[in-house]
């Protein structure tokens, strides 16, 4: 995984609560067997209309938001399905960063294995991002540096971020979660023993 | 010893190792596997050199891309035939047990899981779908994950993990008749909120929760990821052992006896305490009807669409809003009485033989509407066969319903069966997401008895009054 230290990026707003992920990847786009070329398809139901074209109503597709590294949405996000299209898509349209007042629980996990920073933030926060954001007509920028667990826009925005040291340390180091799970691996064997009995076998 | 509960039991229990950092390495008993969200695992275990680490402790099926026609004809869309190929190769080459649409067993995995005992309690369960929550029905720890994390159980047979939060929703009184599992849990849902247990695992308690048949617990822990908990539990009992007993991958024998005395054990404690609670009275449930695109947005059949200016928070008022544009609804409008379009049987959460035959009660005898067209997809080939030996494909079809193969089909509309833009829909599913069911798609959520009802009227009606059919006699005692 690429690790995740600290970005300076544009960021965009897309404030609305419970995006869910049919929403972020609709469900025609999960046939593929691939993780890559999934950032066309992001929001592709909200970004395109019917007949192909863009819709110009979409936050994402206003002129401001184009570019942007860091999606700034409303709570909840990544809520419903397990796909992790959802992470993949965001990814591969170029974003590296989502701040939210929450996250659905597998969303968060999903986009913590792919260097994708889910940043809860306080909900008051992120509605200043939103105003911030919404000011600086395209051209709002913010740092987000996972080290120093910090959000700072330059302009006076700055507050600290909490995440689970585990997390924290596997995107700052780009670590491979299996590589090191597979570590225990005397551990895992000896659990295995220890729980012949208890576990179950195929019939 | 100190008291614990039923989760807290379970989790202990498969702690391997707990990281200097905070997190346990859990280990997994069960890793049901499908189409959709396996292939990138597979190809990154075979990049990395890796293998599966306990194919029997693996199964697989397909269900979410597998068309519900005729299983003779070859699969019309060359990418979905890809990833169901992609499935078949990788579960060959890995050792890994796999269900084919050829195989009696292939079925909507939540479905099959349970219904070949392979889901038993105490068991840490989980599938790269959010809807594995199903299996804490019958008291395992059971949780939907992500792709990264189905490769990562592939090689290691463990995951790591933070440990949640427990929140006990209990109720107290009984459900009124007519009113089901599905009631139950969307008015949870309803109450709490979409997010509302987000980071906690449900354990569901209470005399209504005892009441409930092993398929209707299974349809409320199912609905558990809707409420934004990756599990729901219930505390394994007799009504758990009974629907256990005899099936092909439970114990057997002195082992059944023995395993029933260890699963006794894992009921919560008398005493033990959750992070938090909530405690709803079962007498005073409706039958409910979700009027907008998130299952919260749920209502009693007898009630009206709201209006957004009533809600309290701004961002639940322009929620409320954007769903009655898509939905094409006004506020105020009585639920009762919308016209249809479709109706959907079928899904993990009421595709099951017990979703059927209280369809079938509601249906023997009447007609589907003339300007509704309506379809039943099994939950699993053996929901299909047992239903078929019942007589209940012919209540279905006698009536005018489409009598389907097993798999996701509209619950997610991968498939060929999809709304038409516009069109409106009575579905058993879990989800009412914008596009869910097909793009444009306008889809009520409900029971099966509401369903079909529906179906029958052509509109939303409360199928509480309705007088219900006896279910036909099975073909083998009428012959
Ligand atoms: S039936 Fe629907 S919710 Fe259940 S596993 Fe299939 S697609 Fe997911």
């Amino acid at each position: 995984m690429e690790p995740f230290v600290r970005h300076v990026g544009k960021a965009a707003a897309l404030p609305r609560e419970n995006v869910d992920t049919d929403q972020i990847i609709p469900k025609q786009f999960l046939k593929g067997i691939e993780r890559t070329g999934l950032g066309p398809a992001l929001f592709y139901d909200w970004r395109y209309d019917p007949d192909g074209t863009p819709n110009p109503a979409f936050e994402l597709n206003r002129p401001e938001a184009q570019g942007a590294s860091v999606l700034i949405a409303g709570a909840n996000f990544g809520c419903g399905s397990s796909r992790e299209h959802a992470a993949w898509a965001l990814r591969d349209a170029g974003f590296r960063a989502v701040l939210a007042p929450s996250f659905a629980d597998i969303f968060f996990a999903n986009c913590c294995q792919n260097s994708l920073l889910p940043v809860r933030l306080e909900p008051r926060e992120i509605d200043e991002l939103f105003r911030r954001a919404a000011n600086a007509a395209g051209q709002y920028v913010v740092t987000i540096d996972l080290a120093a667990q910090r959000v700072e826009d330059g302009h006076g925005f700055t507050t600290r971020f909490e995440i689970d040291p585990y997390r924290r340390e596997m995107l700052l180091r780009g670590l491979d979660e299996i590589g090191r799970t597979l570590l225990e691996e005397p551990r895992i064997a000896a659990y295995e023993r220890r729980r012949a009995i208890g576990l179950p076998t195929r019939a | 010893m100190t008291v614990r509960t039923l989760f807290q039991k379970v989790w202990d229990a498969h702690v391997v190792h707990r990281l200097a950092e905070g997190p346990v390495v859990l280990y997994v008993d069960l890793h049901l596997v499908h189409e959709v969200t396996s292939p990138q695992a597979f190809e990154g275990l075979r990049l990395a050199g890796r293998k599966v680490r306990r194919p029997d402790l693996t199964l697989a099926t397909v269900d979410h891309n597998v068309p519900t026609g005729d299983r003779l004809r070859p699969i019309d869309d060359p990418i979905a035939a890809r990833q169901l190929a992609a499935l078949a190769t990788n579960t060959r080459q890995f050792g890994v047990e796999m269900f084919d649409l050829g195989s009696p067993n292939q079925g909507i995995v939540h479905v099959i899981g349970p219904e070949l005992g392979a889901t038993q309690p105490g068991m840490v369960i989980v599938c790269g779908d959010s809807h594995t929550s199903t299996h804490g029905a019958f008291g395992a720890l059971a949780f939907g994950i992500g792709t990264s994390e189905v490769e990562h159980v592939l090689a290691t047979q463990c995951l790591v993990m933070s440990k949640p939060k427990t929140l006990e929703a209990h109720w107290i009184g009984r459900l009124p008749t007519g009113v089901t599992a599905k009631d139950l849990v969307l008015d949870f849902i309803g109450r709490i909120g979409t997010a509302g247990a987000t980071g906690h695992v449900i354990e569901y308690t209470g005399e209504a929760i005892r009441d409930l048949s092993m398929e209707q617990r299974m349809t409320v822990c199912n609905m558990s990821i809707e409420a934004g908990a990756r599990a729901g539990m219930i505390g394994p009992d007799d009504t758990t052992f009974a629907y256990l007993a005899g099936r092909p991958r439970a114990p057997a024998g002195a082992a059944w006896a023995a395993a029933v005395e260890s699963w006794r054990g894992l009921a919560t404690d008398p005493g033990a305490t959750y992070d938090s609670r909530v405690t709803i009275d079962a007498s005073t449930i409706a039958p409910q009807v979700t009027w907008g695109t998130s299952p919260g947005m749920v209502t009693e059949i007898t009630g009206r669409v709201p209006d957004p200016a009533d809600l309290a928070t701004e961002a639940e008022r322009s929620a409320a809003s954007r769903a009655l544009v898509y939905m094409d609804l006004a506020p105020g409008t009585p639920l009762q009485g919308l016209r249809i379009d479709r109706v959907f049987l079928g899904s993990c959460t009421n595709g099951r033989i017990g979703d059927l035959r209280a369809a079938a009660r509601v249906v023997r005898g009447r007609r589907v509407a003339p300007t509704v067209q309506a379809m039943v997809v099994p939950g699993s080939m053996q929901v299909k066969v047992a239903a078929e030996r019942e007589g209940l494909d012919r209540v279905f079809r006698d009536a005018g319903f489409e009598w389907r193969n097993a798999g996701c089909s509209m619950c997610l509309g991968m498939n060929a069966d999809v709304l038409q833009s516009g069109e409106r829909c009575a579905s058993t599913s879990n989800r009412n997401f914008e596009g869910r069911q097909g793009r444009g798609g306008r889809t009520h959520l409900m029971s099966p008895e509401m369903a079909a009802a529906a179906a029958i009227a052509g509109c939303l009606v409360d199928v509480r009054g309705w007088s219900l059919a006896d279910l036909p006699v099975p073909l083998e005692l009428a012959s």
